[in-house]
């Protein structure tokens, strides 16, 4: 066989191997749930499915019970980021059954015909979850439901106690040159979040700040919007110490490097708050923006019974007050609020329950704005945006 | 009568008989897992790279479409940060580069002409010794070292240099906020991290040189620094152009280093992993993997004119 012929049939053999894979169809919801499959495979955030396993903390444990139940062996494969959920169902094809999706994957996953549509009439438990979220949109398209929302939770402007005497009021902190209480510039002292999606942090900003743009939804920008916020960022550049994804180094950064603000998680606030430092969070008046997560349905799931049993039990009062207390996060069922041991009855205020109207929650944007109309910088251009701010451009 | 013994005995030497009649079919059968393995596992999965890069991403669902396209290319190359990317990352590999050439050379002279038996295994155990211990523990470690609140801040403060320290960290461009979010930093830890890899192969080039060669430059009249320029700098180019290699092409491939150390200034290996991991735009990725690739690749064909390869 000549050289060039090799080439050739390596390329075709190449290209049949990436086509084969991938596309699903959709026959329509389950009508009833029947006998579990015995077994069950999640995708979710470290910390979501929990079978007590952390040393010194079996009590977090919300696994053990479901499987003794529906016989449902439940394994679970860790996601570090979103885009890691969408590829490992996407090119899962099917191995995986649900995904504990945040809301700037959500809609991809509902768009690429990932996940398929829940019918919530097998779900008893989906009328106790929080009106302000059964019908959110980053779950709920064209009426249709695709997941129940499992925890949300809000990016909180941190700070320090020492510099600020008094709790700061606005997002400028991390976003304009200013004298902080010390009589020193925030220029070196701040932080914000290493993803393209905290664009919409600036969005928020500029939504109070400059009225005059027209800012309605920070994840729905037109093309001069989005420049305005991207001018907002470079200047943003010019005063981040670095921009965090890693929970560590954000830590650590505050207690060993000297920064005093920073977009940041109650994940975090907490443990330095436990650690001694001088730490504290406000939602500034700006709001805040915030994931919330739904638990989705595979198209092509092996389990779709099994599936059905453990989104049923995702809404129970107690696993939703376990989940909230270990991840610094707000259930969804508001019964979970009251009278559970680990999150206590002010783990929900704590966490921003009461604090909704504030919020804009994350979710994927789109080209076509949510279908309100006019055109929107897509997701994929937030990124390579996003990437050229940090690189100083 | 044939034991079952015997007939397995004479099977095998009817056996290598026949290789041995057919010297072909011996090597073939020898090299062809090898060859399948570097073929298949190793071009295949460029080739797939190569391929994925001609595909693009649906901006709307996120999806890969696979259809050929040189769409990804063009966005690709039109995108102006992807190039400040790859000019920084560049800099950032040659300034390390010949940083760790100029640290290297002296040690591994001492190491290839002064030094003999177990000083010398010893020597050489000092340099590979932070091999052995885990990359991301050191990293983590430079973090500590070079923070605000760290050991090279407290030392000064001691000596009283935080003058020092602070005029340092005002120049523009490699200074910043603090040496752990700053190119100086950054600078500073690559280099520890890729050091043996240049200290190596200079002791290798730096022993081959026959010490008679020395005599006779000394013999003809030649001093110390004359001996260095005409006789033993031209003969350890190789060694030090085969560590270059390995410094540049690990600097331009590292993306843990940047993403700890700096002040999260893109480089090429985490503009790659935001393309891939986070944009989830495989296409876009690939593109960007060649990057590195073209320039090793432009980069090995000048070594190779200096006899690296002979040196690795």
């Amino acid at each position: 066989m000549n050289k060039r012929r090799f080439a050739t049939l390596s390329v075709m053999a190449v290209l049949a191997a990436a086509c084969t894979s991938g596309g699903g169809e959709t026959e329509g919801p389950l009508t009833e749930v029947g006998d579990g499959e015995g077994a069950l495979s999640i995708v979710a955030w470290a910390g979501y499915i929990e079978r007590g396993e952390t040393p010194g903390y079996p009590e977090y444990d919300w696994v053990t019970g479901f499987e003794d139940e529906t016989g449902c062996k439940v394994s679970v494969k860790v996601a570090g980021t979103s885009d890691e959920m969408v590829s490992l169902m996407t090119e899962g094809g099917g191995q995986y059954d649900l995904v504990t999706a945040s809301g700037d994957a959500s809609l991809r996953l509902i768009k690429g015909g990932t996940v398929q549509e829940v019918n919530i009439d097998l779900i008893p438990s989906y009328g106790t979850v929080d009106d302000r979220l059964k019908d959110a949109p980053w779950h709920t398209v064209d009426g249709k439901h695709y997941g129940t929302p499992y925890v949300w939770g809000a990016n909180v402007l941190l700070y320090n106690t020492e510099v600020f005497t008094e709790a700061p009021t606005s997002w400028s902190v991390i976003f304009e040159e200013q004298t902080l209480g010390d009589g020193q510039s925030n220029a070196g002292r701040i932080e914000a979040y290493d993803g393209a999606i905290a664009i919409a942090d600036g969005a928020l900003y500029l939504k109070a700040k400059d009225p005059s743009l027209g800012i309605d939804d920070p994840y729905a920008l037109t093309a001069d919007q989005f420049a305005a916020v991207k001018t907002l960022l470079q200047g943003q550049r010019e005063l981040a110490f670095r921009y965090w994804h890693d929970t560590t180094i954000h830590m650590d950064d505050i207690t060993n490097e000297g920064v005093v603000a920073s977009s940041s998680w109650p994940f975090q606030v907490n443990l330095l708050q436990a650690a001694g430092e001088p730490i504290a969070s406000v939602f500034p008046s700006e709001g805040v923006t915030a994931w919330a997560d739904t638990t989705m349905l595979h198209s092509q799931s092996q389990h779709p019974n099994c599936a059905y049993k453990w989104m049923e039990h995702s809404l129970d009062p107690k696993v939703q007050g376990d989940v909230a207390a270990w991840f610094g996060a707000v259930p969804s069922v508001p019964a979970a609020c009251t009278g559970n041991e680990l999150l206590t009855d002010t783990g929900c205020a704590t966490n921003g329950f009461d604090s909704f109207d504030k919020i804009a929650f994350w979710k994927t944007p789109q080209a076509d704005c949510f279908g309100m109309g006019g055109e929107c910088v897509p997701y994929s251009q937030w990124v390579s945006t996003y990437t050229a701010i940090l690189g100083g451009q | 009568m044939a034991s079952p013994a015997t007939a397995s005995r004479s099977r095998s030497v009817r056996l290598s008989a026949s290789l041995a009649r057919r010297p072909r079919l011996r090597l073939g059968l020898l090299l062809g897992p090898p060859a399948l393995w570097l073929i298949v596992v190793y071009l295949g999965s460029l080739f797939a790279l190569l391929v994925q890069s001609f595909f693009r991403l649906d901006e709307f669902t996120g999806v890969v479409e696979r259809t050929f396209t040189l769409d990804t290319w063009k966005r690709f190359l039109s995108n102006p940060a992807n190039w400040v990317t790859t000019f920084r990352t560049v800099a950032m590999a040659a300034a390390v580069t010949i940083a760790a050439a100029i640290l290297a050379f002296p040690l591994a002279y001492l190491i290839a002409r002064y030094t003999r038996g177990r000083s010398k295994a010893w020597l050489v155990l000092a340099v590979i010794l932070p091999l052995w211990s885990s990359y991301l523990v050191r990293v983590y470690a430079w973090k500590t070292i070079l923070a605000n609140e760290g050991v090279i801040n407290w030392f000064l403060t001691k000596l009283n240099l935080t003058a020092l320290l602070e005029g340092v960290l005002a120049t523009p461009v490699v200074g910043g906020p603090s040496l752990s979010a700053s190119y100086l930093g950054q600078f500073v830890v690559f280099v520890y991290i890729w050091l043996p890899y240049m200290i190596l192969p200079i002791v290798t080039a730096l022993e081959k040189i026959p010490r008679s060669l020395m005599e006779a430059s000394a013999d003809l009249g030649a001093k110390g620094p004359m001996t260095f320029r005409k006789v033993i700098w031209p003969l350890a180019i190789p060694g030090v152009v085969a560590g270059s290699i390995f410094t540049f092409a690990l600097t331009l491939g590292d993306y843990i280093i940047p993403q700890i150390i700096g002040n999260s200034s893109p480089f090429i290996g985490l503009a790659i992993y935001a393309y891939q991991g986070v944009a989830g735009d495989l296409p876009q990725a690939a593109a960007f993997s060649f990057v590195p690739m073209v320039i090793m690749a432009i980069y090995l064909a000048f070594a190779r004119r200096t006899g690296a390869f002979e040196n690795l």
